[in-house]
């Protein structure tokens, strides 16, 4: 996994509600491999107008808008789906941090898993961001991992929270998979004893 | 550092424990400093959607750990008109090809095409018998949480997690928070399950429930037939909840009896005394309660583009005139243009351009027959495709004569899978068309692009199809 540690990008709002994974990427691109470049899918529908042309009202859409590298929603973003392809789309069009009040619990977990990072402030605070945004010189934002924090063009800076081993995956870009199997036979051990316990659990094979 | 079954007992006479304490306490394998608990799974479904992880499991070099706590089910891609083919079209095809490729290099167990058992993998576990009380499920999908139905811990997962699963038959999780919705008294004529979680939805909102596990009870809920309870439990997500949960009872056990890989002999009777145990006891604390009314719920509908946007159907479109945030009074603007709507119209004045009853929120048996109880003599006035939940449903609604009742009403009566609930397999409904649909989701696009929803019972839906607009089931009973 990409390792995520500080970021300096432009930031652009997107303030709806309840922006939905299948908003984020549409069923009908989830065929497509993960070498597959996913970016091209995100927000597919929303950017798009019916005649498939650009529509030039969509944030990213617009020149100074279109490299941004977070994206500062509003509430229950990510809800829906368990697709991580919704994942795949933001951070192959370079997004690779999204602000918002709160997020789809899967899709929270898929973002950490996949060099994405959820920073979730309360909606007075991402209000904020916007109106920042909206008035400041530049729509950058500076994000810092490791100090956990997020800092706006108008010079004030926001603490974020995280879980402590969701942030070490991240700053370090590992492989959660690989820690989980230097506890083998503790799985081996339960495996064992819930067998003996609930035999009747079986197996499906 | 696991939990044998006797500090669990011992926990449970100590102190009151909720039903989902139960379960997580038993699968707890260890807890990281920082509160996370690795849980041991008991089953994992897979679909076809799961190719990432098997792709990611692949360019690790890894191997599935427990194939035989794994199957899979071929359902999302799977053409409902000419089901033998997998899908007529090639890219379609291709996506259930590489589950058949993925089970067979790793041993898992296939429903796949031709399958007599094949169906929407949510209705397949309950029927098999593969979802059992007390164990802890997961699947690649969001709907597992159908699964709590029969009392136990199902949730969805993404790709990284589904071949963190396949590679160790766990998973890292931090505990949620927990939420019992208890519903009381009884439902009056024509509101069935369906109805109940689209106003529960609409009371707690999309987001009420965001990273909550939630426990339904109440004498509603212990009510609902185990179909229902499906259903109920089904939509959790929908309100943004992690897993939807209800105690098993006599009903669960007559349910899963004789079912193909539920426990039987002496097992079945050890299983079922255990299973009496998996109740909330007395006492025991949520981090939250809900209590509705049964008599609060009327046959509900959904008119914007988020489950939560429902009404009972003598409602009127909203205004966004009446609101008073004007981010939000631009929202909904914005979805009533999406949808097509005018504020203030009878949400029984909407015409519909066709009709979709399937899915794994309500393509059950129970779910066929209430909606030709609706057809039984009728004509349809639109489109409308009947989609069982899986191919044993299919026959056994053959059996019982209703495909007849449909066929003669004009209804497409198609092969099972996913179908127009999310339009991968092709069954779309097109731009800018309207469909009442007995699925789970209205967002925007999701029957297809510019595809406008509206969600609601088997029997309403089945209501909109024989008089071409949304309708008070009630009128027509
Ligand atoms: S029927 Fe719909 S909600 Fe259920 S598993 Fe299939 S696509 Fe998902």
């Amino acid at each position: 996994m990409q390792a995520f540690r500080k970021l300096d990008t432009a930031a652009a709002s997107l303030t709806l509600a309840n922006i939905d994974t299948d908003q984020i990427i549409p069923a009908r691109f989830m065929r497509a491999p993960r070498s597959t470049d996913h970016g091209q899918f995100l927000f597919h529908d929303m950017r798009r107008g019916p005649d498939g042309e650009p529509r030039d009202d969509f944030v990213l859409n617009t020149p100074e808008f279109a490299k941004a590298g977070v994206l500062v929603a509003d509430t229950n973003f990510g809800c829906g789906s368990s697709r991580e392809a919704a994942v795949y789309a933001l951070h192959d069009a370079g997004i690779r941090c999204v602000i918002a009040p709160s997020f789809g619990d899967i899709f929270y977990s898929n973002a950490t898993k996949n060099g994405l990072l959820p920073v979730a402030l309360d909606r007075e605070t991402v209000k904020t961001i916007w109106r920042t945004l909206e008035t400041a010189n530049s729509a950058r934002i500076e994000i810092d991992l490791e100090a956990q924090t997020v800092h706006l063009p108008d010079g004030t800076t926001h603490g974020f929270e995280i879980d402590p081993f969701k942030k070490k995956c991240l700053l370090e870009g590992l492989v959660e998979i690989d820690l989980t199997l230097l506890h083998s036979d503790e799985i081996d051990d339960h495996e064992r004893a819930s067998a003996e316990a609930r035999p009747w659990i079986g197996t499906i094979g | 550092m696991h939990q044998s079954n006797r500090t669990q007992k011992s926990k449970a006479v100590g102190q009151p424990t909720t039903l989902f304490e139960k379960i997580w306490q038993s699968h707890a394998i260890l807890e990281r400093e920082d509160g996370t608990t690795l849980l041991s799974i008991d089953r994992h479904l897979c679909h076809e959607g799961s190719f990432h992880a098997f792709d990611k499991l692949k360019a690790q070099g890894r191997s599935v750990r427990r194939p035989d706590l794994t199957v899979a089910i071929a359902d999302h891609y799977v053409s409902t008109n000419a089901p033998e083919t997998g899908n007529e079209d090639p890219s379609r095809r291709e996506v259930i090809e590489r589950l058949t490729a993925n089970t067979e290099a790793t041993g898992i167990r296939l429903y796949g095409i031709g399958d007599p058992e094949q169906g929407i993998v949510h209705v397949v576990g309950p029927e098999q018998g593969i979802t059992l009380p007390g164990i802890v499920l997961v699947c690649g999908d969001s709907h597992t949480a159908t699964h709590g139905a029969l009392g136990c811990l199902a949730f969805g997962i993404g790709a990284s997690e589904v071949a963190h699963v396949l590679a160790t038959q766990t998973l890292w999780q931090e505990k949620p928070q927990s939420l019992r919705i208890t519903v009381d008294g009884p439902l009056g004529p024509g509101v069935v399950a369906k109805d109940v979680i689209l106003h529960l939805i609409s009371v707690i909102g999309a987001n009420g429930a965001t990273g909550s596990m939630i426990e339904y009870a109440g004498s509603t809920i212990r009510a609902l037939s185990m179909e229902g309870r499906m259903t109920v439990c089904n939509m959790s997500i929908e309100a943004g909840g992690k897993a939807g949960m209800i105690a098993p009872d006599e009903k669960t056990f007559a349910y899963l009896k004789g079912r193909r890989f539920s426990p039987d002999g002496d097992d079945w009777d050890q299983a079922v005394a255990d299973w009496q145990t998996l109740v909330t006891d007395p006492g025991a604390r949520f981090d939250r309660e809900v209590l509705v009314d049964a008599a609060d719920i009327a046959p509900t509908v959904t008119w914007g583009t988020s489950p939560e946007e429902t009404l009972a159907i003598t409602g009127l479109v909203p205004d966004p005139g009446n609101q008073p945030d004007a981010l939000r009074r631009s929202a909904l603007e914005a979805t009533l243009a999406y949808m097509g709507l005018k504020p203030g119209t009878a949400l029984t004045d909407i015409m519909v351009d066709r009709v979709f009853i399937g899915s794994c929120t309500n393509a059950r048996i129970e779910d066929l027959r209430a909606a030709a109880s609706i057809a039984k003599g009728r004509k349809v006035a639109v489109p409308a495709i009947i989609v069982p939940g899986s191919t044993l449903i299919k026959l056994q609604a053959e059996t019982e004569g209703l495909d007849r009742i449909f066929i003669e009403a004009g209804f497409e009566w198609r092969g099972t899978g996913c179908s127009m609930c999310v339009g991968m397999n092709g069954d779309i409904t097109p731009p800018q068309e309207r469909c009442a649909s007995t699925s789970n989701r209205n967002f925007k696009g999701r029957q297809g692009p510019g595809s406008r929803t509206h969600l609601m019972s088997p029997a309403m839906a089945a209501a909109a199809a024989v008089t071409g607009r949304i309708t008070d089931v009630r009128d027509l009973a």
